[in-house]
């Protein structure tokens, strides 16, 4: 990985700032540095040549003036690199978060569209959140230590040839070889890691796979035994992890024996040579203050790679992201949005021959389908998990585009017109959709309610849930309708979700409605209810009910009712 | 090795220590490693700063232009030091880790071997706590490695330092006391101190963000669907802006700590120079001493270089601490015998031990069973009566939250009833040691656990050492024995955590196969539908009663299906049973059963 990212550079604005901060706070550390060092000596000198105060009270001072401009500069350029870290995660965040929601792509159910690899909406949250905080560390420690090694071993190297070239020549030679001997260890511990990865991370997880397993291996009786095979597991990892280390950490062995031994070795020579008169006291000193300083950097940026490499992972992965194709709606140009809920979503629906294959995937998830839907019609859609039906629904919800077939609309007294014609969002505005799965909103019952229609009065709200069986439980919640849901509606049942959900369908007053299996997963009380406050949001609606069987049949009765079936493609591909 | 204390008795005073301490406290049986490996990180450390002070004397020395022999030992010594200090400190990270790596090893053991004994089920039932738990354990491992040697180091080395400077100038070692102190203590305490504000405010506003962006990225198809996606997400930028503007009102205060720390290494190196230069002056040492007091206070901040980290890193440890002993403090749930529980130790023989009647006609019988959760709380079994006879199929059905998963975890022997009386085989089972109740009573928990290996350990859990022919039966009985016949590794694969992913419909059959391994009396099979889709469920139920024909099965469950072939239903709603009856008898009478089932 490489150590500065150039798309990190080229995206955030304040990368750039603060690369030049960190730049001229390096420079003038490193001048700080050397004349700290050119001070100690000469006033250690001095009071070895019987200077007195009066010569060298002036130079004392003059360190005192260096050790407050150092941290002041410390504190600046620390404050600055916090600064110029949240500048940039929250541009970062706020492009991941506008590609992500920006391409009015969706995915429906959960894997529906993930095959392409990219992450759960989880894991992005995790990156645009702790993943990117990762970078603090990166733009305070990380960049200034990077910068001040590439300035300081020259800069110090320079005065030390120029003070004594001997010295220069032992630190010219040993310099180079930290990073090249870290690279050839680094390179063959990654190999050895690699191949131990495996291993290690099997018997590191085996504990948790032990107590989350735990309730399991007690009805078995193996609760008891399974104790010593945790200490042997627990053994077998700390060997196994042991000698992944004797090698990782030679690389830090190397580090800090190279730059002892330069150190050592100059401070025996400069010894030695002013024994014997060839140089004086002050250069020598100069020489063995200096020379820590130019193996200190390398070592600080070693220390800190790792800690900083997250960082730098984060941002990488928010580019692949952001580089991430999220899907392209058809080449014909969106015809804009009229602000009103579309008339042809009161009409009727017609499909030809529709499919619809996921990009990078192999099967159609959708094939061949015809039908036709009348305005005030009910189709019940039945099918075996895998038919397609979600897909169906995504379709009609534009969500998603079919690969195959077209899909046309017909507005009351209007003529047949391509799906495409219709602006989504006002297509949309005429749908209500009820999913297997609702997502609730941590904001209070109301705005969960009246999601697609922010106009809507406390009346419109209440009458949507009392017709959705759901005004009940509302009202005994602490706050009634004010309470707020918590995440993911976690305050309430699987069943009260649906009825939200189904409330929020009724506030909407939308002429298609779109259900998913809305009692698939609920017990059979919950699902009474459920039923009841689907036969009321389908009256005088237009309606594709989507459902595993027919069950559904008896409780949306009606003169409406049509039922079609989608066999599994498999089934039908085959002779 | 000897067993860990019991700490069940965890006494009081135990109790109210701090976290930090415990953990550490943890070690105890490591600590000569443990004091080994400081001991070679202050060899480590202090060869840098012996490394300057004695090259110091050293040019000081030869400065003077004395014989050769005066220098022979400084030089000896300076290239000794430049080798040692690498050594020594790969020596120590090999014996901190090694002494950590033993440690968490055996406080893997001691979690365990709690949680094996307090059925810590109802508490950590989702799978985000238990790897939460498991992450506190391991942070054992960073409080050894990273939060304590490293400050042991410090005080060691530092205190040698100051004690030789103190030899040499006694105003400059007390001058480095005062240094390291202010750099390696006050610092790094002020600098958690002051963050702790930051730290909090930035927490509130990341975690406004992320409900911002949790809601906006899984509620997407229906933010999009219902039109409310631009509004959701200009509440998103909304929060990043606030997040932003507290990150950059606060690294004001969060740069604080950088800058004291220049400062004071600065202001200390200014003082040495100072003090020793002065002294040179009124002849209180020598220009030599001077060169050494001045280098070795230079090169002296490199001891507590490591402590803010360590100061920072120690709030998240305490805090993980605080989770595991939260833990390992509470009392186990079952009062009588338990997984420690050996069959002949001297409790057995005191009481008359109650015998297991493998015969008996009702294998289980349930009277007036009460249980809760704790003394506020309502009763979650509230006078349940039921019998499961031999070869009988009974069925438990209601609503979620009707207790129905507490009388499983009663019967499998994971907690002891408040009020009634179960019977195993004729036996009170709150006098029986658990193992000997699953003896009688196994079957499928809820949420069966695939353990990460093959589907021969995953099965052979069941029957320790049985041969695969037994293995082929089960899963024929559990119809799982085609699928794993097309597998190309067989009984091989590996599935689980690491390996292959199994179908929910799969997890089941294998629990089940796994089940029927087992072949107690009686199979409680708990919610064994509950993350299926329509599909499978119905399949998995009829396959389930197929299986366990000969069994006496309890089935728990909240939806109907395959009810018309169980010998008896039992309908649970808060706690008490509503109705008893066949599928056709509670069909034909009015009540719950008929409502729920009526379409």
């Amino acid at each position: 990985m490489k150590p500065l990212d150039p798309r990190l550079v080229r995206t955030a604005s304040a990368v750039r700032v603060h690369l030049a901060v960190t730049v001229a706070g390096g420079v003038l550390i490193t001048g700080l540095i050397l004349a700290q060092a050119w001070l100690l000596a000469r006033v250690i000198t001095g009071a070895w040549a019987g200077e007195g105060m009066d010569v060298l009270g002036p130079m004392i001072g003059l360190v005192a003036a260096v050790a407050l401009t150092r941290a002041l500069l410390s504190y600046v350029a620390e404050t600055s690199a916090l600064h110029s870290a949240a500048r940039t995660k929250s541009q970062l965040r706020r492009r991941l978060v506008s590609h992500v929601t920006g391409s009015g792509r969706v995915w429906l159910a959960d894997g529906g569209d993930r095959e392409d690899g990219a992450p759960r909406a989880g894991e992005l949250v995790t990156l645009a959140t702790r993943g990117l905080d990762a970078l603090d560390e990166y733009f305070s420690r990380y960049l200034p230590q990077l910068v001040l090694s590439a300035i300081v071993p020259l800069a110090v190297l320079a005065v030390v040839f120029w003070a004594d070239w001997i010295s220069g020549i032992v630190i010219l030679v040993t310099l180079p070889l930290i990073p090249v001997f870290m690279a050839l260890i680094g390179m063959h511990t990654q190999q050895r890691t690699d191949r131990q990865w495996k291993l290690l991370s099997r018997l590191g997880g085996h504990f948790l796979d032990v107590v989350e397993g735990l309730q399991t291996l007690a009805v078995f009786r193996r609760a008891k035994a399974q104790a010593a095979i945790i200490r042997q597991v627990g053994e077998d990892h700390r060997k196994a992890t042991m000698g992944t280390l004797r090698i990782a950490f030679l690389s830090a062995f190397a580090l800090e024996l190279l730059a002892t031994l330069a150190v050592a070795l100059v401070a025996v020579e400069v010894g030695l040579r002013l024994l014997g008169g060839h140089m004086d006291y002050q250069t020598a000193l100069l020489v063995l203050i200096l020379a820590p300083e130019a193996y200190l950097p390398l070592r600080e940026v070693g220390a800190r790679f790792h800690a900083s490499m997250e960082g730098i992972a984060a941002a990488d992965q928010v580019f692949t992201e952001l580089e991430r194709e999220r899907g392209h709606d058809s080449d014909r140009p969106a015809p804009p949005p009229t602000g009103e809920a579309s008339p042809a979503a009161g009409g009727d629906l017609r499909l030809e021959a529709v499919g619809m294959r996921h990009p990078g995937r192999d099967a159609p998830a959708l094939a061949g389908v015809d039908l036709t839907l009348h305005a005030g019609e009910h189709l019940l859609l039945t099918g075996p998990s895998g038919s397609g039906k979600t897909t169906l629904l995504s379709l009609l919800l534009r969500l998603n585009t079919p690969t195959e077939g077209r899909i046309s609309v017909r507005a009351p007294g209007g003529a047949w017109t391509p799906f495409e014609d219709v602006p989504v969002e006002d297509w949309r505005a005429g749908i209500a959709w009820v999913p297997q799965h609702p997502y609730l909103f941590d904001v209070s019952v109301t705005d969960n309610i009246r999601l697609g229609a922010p106009e809507a009065d406390l009346a419109r709200v209440r009458e949507a849930a009392r017709l959705a069986e759901a005004d009940g439980f509302i009202r005994a919640l602490p706050q009634g309708y004010d309470t707020r849901l918590g995440e993911r509606g976690a305050r309430l049942s699987a069943g009260q979700r649906q009825r939200i959900a189904l409330a929020r369908a009724l506030c909407r007053d939308a002429p298609l409605v779109l259900l998913d299996e809305p009692t698939a997963h609920l017990d059979p009380e919950n699902a009474a209810a459920v039923r009841t406050a689907v036969a009321r949001l389908l009256e005088g609606r237009t309606a594709v009910i989507v459902a595993h069987d027919t069950g559904w049949a008896a409780s949306v009765s009606g003169t409406h009712l049509r039922t079609a079936h989608l066999p599994l493609l498999s089934e039908r591909v085959a002779p | 090795m000897s067993a860990p204390p019991t700490d069940v008795a965890v006494d009081a005073r135990e109790r109210r220590r701090d976290p930090l301490l415990r953990m550490i406290g943890l070690a105890r049986p490591r600590s000569a490693r443990f004091a080994l490996g400081v001991l070679l990180g202050a060899a480590a450390t202090g060869s840098g700063v012996a490394l300057l002070g004695v090259a110091a004397w050293m040019l000081a020395t030869a400065a003077n232009h004395p014989s050769i022999t005066a220098l022979s030992v400084a030089v000896v010594a300076t290239r000794a030091l430049g080798v040692s200090k690498g050594v020594t400190r790969y020596l120590e990270r090999l014996v901190t880790h090694d002494a950590a790596f033993r440690t968490l090893a055996q406080v893997r053991v001691r979690v365990y071997e709690r949680l094996a004994r307090t059925e810590p089920f109802g508490r950590f039932r989702s799978g985000d706590l238990v790897s939460r738990l498991v992450n506190d354990t391991e942070t054992t491992l960073d409080l050894l490695v990273r939060g304590l040697t490293p400050p042991l180091v410090s005080v060691v080395t530092g205190g040698a330092t100051v004690l030789f400077l103190t030899v040499v100038y006694v105003p400059g070692g007390l001058l480095l006391a005062g240094g390291l102190l202010l750099a390696g203590l006050a610092v790094p305490l002020m600098a958690a101190a002051l963050g702790r504000g930051p730290g909090r405010r930035e927490a509130a506003a990341r975690g406004v963000l992320s409900t911002t962006l949790v809601d906006t990225l899984q509620g997407a198809p229906d933010l999009v669907a219902y039109g409310a996606m631009d509004q959701q997400v200009a509440r998103v930028m909304e929060a990043d802006a606030e997040l932003t503007r507290v990150a950059r009102r606060d690294a004001a205060t969060l740069g604080l700590s950088a800058g004291f720390t220049a400062l004071i290494t600065g202001m200390t190196v200014w003082g040495a120079l100072f003090l020793g230069v002065t002294a040179v002056e009124d002849g209180a040492i020598g220009p030599t001493a001077l060169a050494v007091l001045v280098l070795t206070t230079l090169a002296a901040f490199e001891i507590v270089a490591p402590l803010p980290a360590v100061a920072a890193r120690l709030g998240s440890i305490r805090a993980s601490g605080e989770r595991l002993f939260g833990i390992l403090d509470t009392p186990p749930s079952l009062a009588g015998p338990s997984l420690d529980e050996d069959p002949h130790r001297e409790g057995s023989s005191e009481r008359e031990a109650p015998v297991v009647d493998p015969d008996a006609a009702v294998p289980v019988r349930v009277r007036d069973l009460r249980v809760r959760y704790g003394p506020e709380e309502p009763w979650a079994l509230d006078g349940v009566d039921l019998e499961i006879a031999a070869g009988e199929t009974v069925a438990v059905i209601g609503p979620s939250g009707a207790g129905k998963s507490t009388l499983a975890s009663v019967l499998l022997r994971f907690r002891d009833p408040d009020g009634g009386r179960v019977e195993v085989g004729g036996a009170d089972i709150t006098a029986l040691p658990a193992d000997e109740v699953r003896c009688v009573v196994s079957g499928v928990p809820q949420d069966p656990h695939v353990f990460g290996s093959t589907l021969r350990e995953n099965l052979r859990l069941a029957r320790p050492g049985c041969s695969d022919d037994a293995l082929w039966e089960a899963l024929r009985r559990a119809r799982l024995a085609g699928e794993v016949e097309a597998m190309p590794l067989g009984l091989d694969t590996r599935v689980g955590s690491h390996g292959l992913g199994l179908s929910g419909g799969m997890v089941q059959r294998l629990a089940l196969a796994r089940a029927v391994l087992a072949a107690p009396r009686v199979l409680v099979l708990d919610e064994p539908t509950a993350h299926l889709d329509p599909d499978t469920r119905d399949a998995v139920v009829a396959d389930l009663l197929d299986a366990t024909e000969g069994f006496s099965t309890l089935l728990i469950t909240h939806d109907l299906t395959g009810l018309d072939r169980v010998d008896r239903i039992h309908v649970v709603r808060d706690g008490r049973v509503l109705q008893s009856g066949t599928h056709a008898e509670l069909l034909s009478e009015p009540g719950w059963y008929r409502t729920v089932s009526g379409r």
